[in-house]
């Protein structure tokens, strides 16, 4: 439809609204409401915040939150914690990823369907239901700890649940498949003559990874990694189910803050502050593809 | 002197490739079948076939991607049957070209030449040169997306002749380009091998291509090595019905023979309805099963009775005809419904047609034209 037609332009720009439409009512809207309660004070009522304009009608805005969170040491450590862990989950699942999604790739059309259904195939079960199965697992006497006793490997059961540990597994196995189909759609659409091309050319095995493969991935890493690092950083359930004390993650404590401590105020400036801390490197990553896009 | 009989007079020495009893099986099906080849040094080599017949599998052993289920293959004397793509003295172009998209031409171009850690400025250099062999200075700092097809093609060729390979193998190199190109790209082709002395393995699946670029061709057929020869050799004097059928039109009359006397055979053909002579100085015996192939350009047509200098004239109706401008094709259809192919050069100017449909002609040809093909 051309733009000099009256009926496609409506209709154009009914479909651009749309996802300007979703994004107003699911994102901005709720973020301006959090964003107004993190300005306030808490109190004892219903709903357990001061509202913006008080009886008189002036505003009420206080940065007291926000001064808390920065001075307390608590919120500063978890936010690191959760970085790091989320970062490591990723590094872990872009090393797992990498070879499983290259070998679905290049595997024959017909195996390769089936290598993607197995990828998928965790899906079909709630995700609450697979994370409450890796605590029969890890549990001191569930199946890894009893198959290694039963084997003679340790005489007493080993800690693996409430540990980072355990963590970890729960966040690689839930994310991987974030990281492989994404690698996997890039890697797909690489034509495997230039690994050959490059090997003709003189480079090992090893040499054509780096030179060719791996640059080729990128925009595929860039994404999953994007696709792992985010929902892990704010993960709410694998650490509180799977991960002990010290496994502090900013999903936990805010989780804590609403519904347990119920400060609404200091858990929407924990949560505006988590999503400052995702946009500089989400921005950062997004401009490095659309780099590589128009860099050709 | 054509380049054909140039390179043929030049090669002399050890074959620069031998291919020994090679065979390649990928579970129960034999892409390549006990295949025997010498390639010489300096010569334009073809492996044509169709496609499936398994000549990229050759090609592809030669460079060391897939090794061979069984046999040997040497480069210049030495048995590098067991040897990486990337310790081999030769080159490939490939028929997608893949070209590197995420590097400029001149990074594409010097890739080789860094993986052997050549010395900066030699790389410059060596760089420039190739890129002035194959006219693309000014593009050196584009990137793939940048280029047409031609022009991506004779980076791809750049990049394998940087290295100076003892061997170039090109798999399918014009078939991505127009048919104004390719022409074009053909004689190009064949002067850059003359003037740097490289051998060249070119697989195709183009007769034509094959015959203008080639000095020798093998013809793959299902695995197997059907004919080695000279482009004159497979065409005039192809040894199966898969050669003469693939390289070319033929037309094929089955038949037995009947006699062979003073290198002349006689062959009772059912199809055309008449006894066909060729010459022959096999001797085979009386009933024995053969068939008797004839090039369409080889053979006469005329309204009129022709003369005794055609050993053999058959009747026929025109069936079909097509102009092409420079010459023009006839199907002659027998007195027994056997429709024969009949190519004429159209030399006289006029544009009124020298035959209409459905006028009676005789086509006619020589015993000397007759190939004699095993039944």
């Amino acid at each position: 439809m051309t733009s000099g037609d009256g009926r496609g332009t409506l209709w154009q720009r009914v479909t651009i609204a749309i996802p300007y439409l979703w994004l107003l009512v699911f994102f901005l809207a709720p973020f301006a409401i959090i964003l107004k309660i993190s300005f306030a004070d808490p109190i004892i009522a219903q709903p357990p915040f001061t509202p913006l304009l008080d009886e008189s009608g002036s505003p009420h805005i206080t940065a007291d939150n926000y001064t808390f969170l920065l001075t307390d040491k608590l919120y500063i450590v978890t936010y690191l914690k959760s970085v790091f862990m989320a970062a490591v989950a990723t590094v872990l699942c872009l090393m797992l990823g990498f070879p499983m999604a290259y070998g679905i790739a290049r595997a024959e059309s017909a195996v390769r369907n089936i290598l993607l259904l197995l990828i998928i195939l965790p899906f079909w079960i709630s995700f609450l239901l697979r994370v409450y199965a890796w605590m029969g697992l890890l549990n001191n006497y569930g199946l890894i700890n009893n198959l290694l006793l039963w084997l003679g490997v340790i005489q007493q059961p080993v800690q693996l649940i409430y540990t980072d540990f355990a963590v970890y597994i729960g966040l690689v196995y839930s994310y991987l498949p974030f990281m492989v189909l994404p690698l996997y759609a890039t890697l797909e659409r690489m034509d495997p003559d230039l690994v050959d091309a490059s090997q003709d050319l003189g480079a090992s095995p090893a040499q054509a990874f780096r030179d060719i493969t791996w640059p080729m991935a990128r925009p595929g890493v860039i994404a999953g990694c994007l696709l792992v690092f985010i929902p892990a950083m704010g993960e709410y359930v694998i650490p509180y189910l799977l991960g002990g004390p010290e496994s502090l993650m900013i999903g936990r404590v805010l989780f804590d803050e609403f519904f347990v401590n119920r400060d609404w105020p200091l858990a929407s400036s924990v949560a505006i502050l988590l999503l400052m801390l995702l946009v500089a490197p989400i921005a950062f990553l997004q401009r490095q593809r659309r780099e590589e896009v128009e860099g050709g | 002197m054509t380049a054909t009989e140039k390179t043929n007079n030049e090669a002399g020495g050890a074959p620069i490739i031998q291919v020994k009893d090679v065979s390649k099986h990928f579970g129960d099906f034999v892409a390549v079948d006990s295949v025997n080849l010498d390639i010489h040094r300096r010569e334009i080599f073809s492996i044509l076939g169709a496609s499936g017949c398994g000549k990229t599998t050759l090609l592809r052993m030669i460079a060391g991607f897939e090794s061979p289920t069984k046999g040997r293959i040497f480069i210049d004397g030495v048995d590098l049957t067991d040897v990486p793509p990337y310790r081999r003295p030769v080159n490939m172009m490939f028929q997608s070209y893949a070209i590197f998209p995420h590097m400029t031409v001149e990074q594409n171009v010097a890739y080789g030449l860094q993986k052997e850690r050549a010395p900066r400025n030699q790389i410059a250099s060596r760089v420039s040169e190739m890129l002035e062999l194959v006219q693309l200075q000014q593009f050196r700092k584009r990137k793939p997306d940048q280029l047409s097809g031609g022009q991506r093609q004779r980076v791809a060729l750049a990049r394998a002749l940087i290295k100076r390979p003892k061997v170039l193998l090109l798999d399918e190199p014009l078939a991505a380009l127009d048919k104004k190109l390719r022409e074009h790209t053909q004689f190009e082709l064949m002067g850059l091998q003359d003037r740097l002395g490289i051998t060249f393995v070119v697989v195709t699946h183009d007769q034509e291509e094959a015959m203008i670029l080639s000095s020798r061709i093998a013809v793959m057929n299902e695995g197997r090595m059907d004919q080695v020869g000279t482009p004159k050799e497979v065409y005039e004097y192809p040894n199966s019905r898969f050669v003469a059928d693939f390289i070319g039109t033929i037309n094929m009359f089955d038949g037995s023979v009947e006699s062979v006397q003073d290198g002349v055979m006689a062959v009772r053909c059912d199809a055309a309805g008449a006894t066909l002579r060729a010459v022959s100085s096999s001797a085979l015996a009386p009933g024995s099963h053969v068939c008797l192939a004839i090039r369409p350009e080889k053979i006469f047509i005329s309204q009129e009775e022709p003369q005794s200098k055609w050993n053999t004239s058959l009747r026929g109706v025109v069936a079909d005809l097509g102009y092409f401008g420079n010459l023009s094709l006839y199907r002659i259809r027998l007195e027994n419904g056997k429709i024969v192919q009949v190519s004429a050069q159209n030399r006289r100017r006029s544009a009124e047609r020298f035959l209409e449909w459905d006028d009676q002609v005789f086509i006619s040809w020589t015993t000397q034209s007759v190939v004699v093909l095993p039944g």
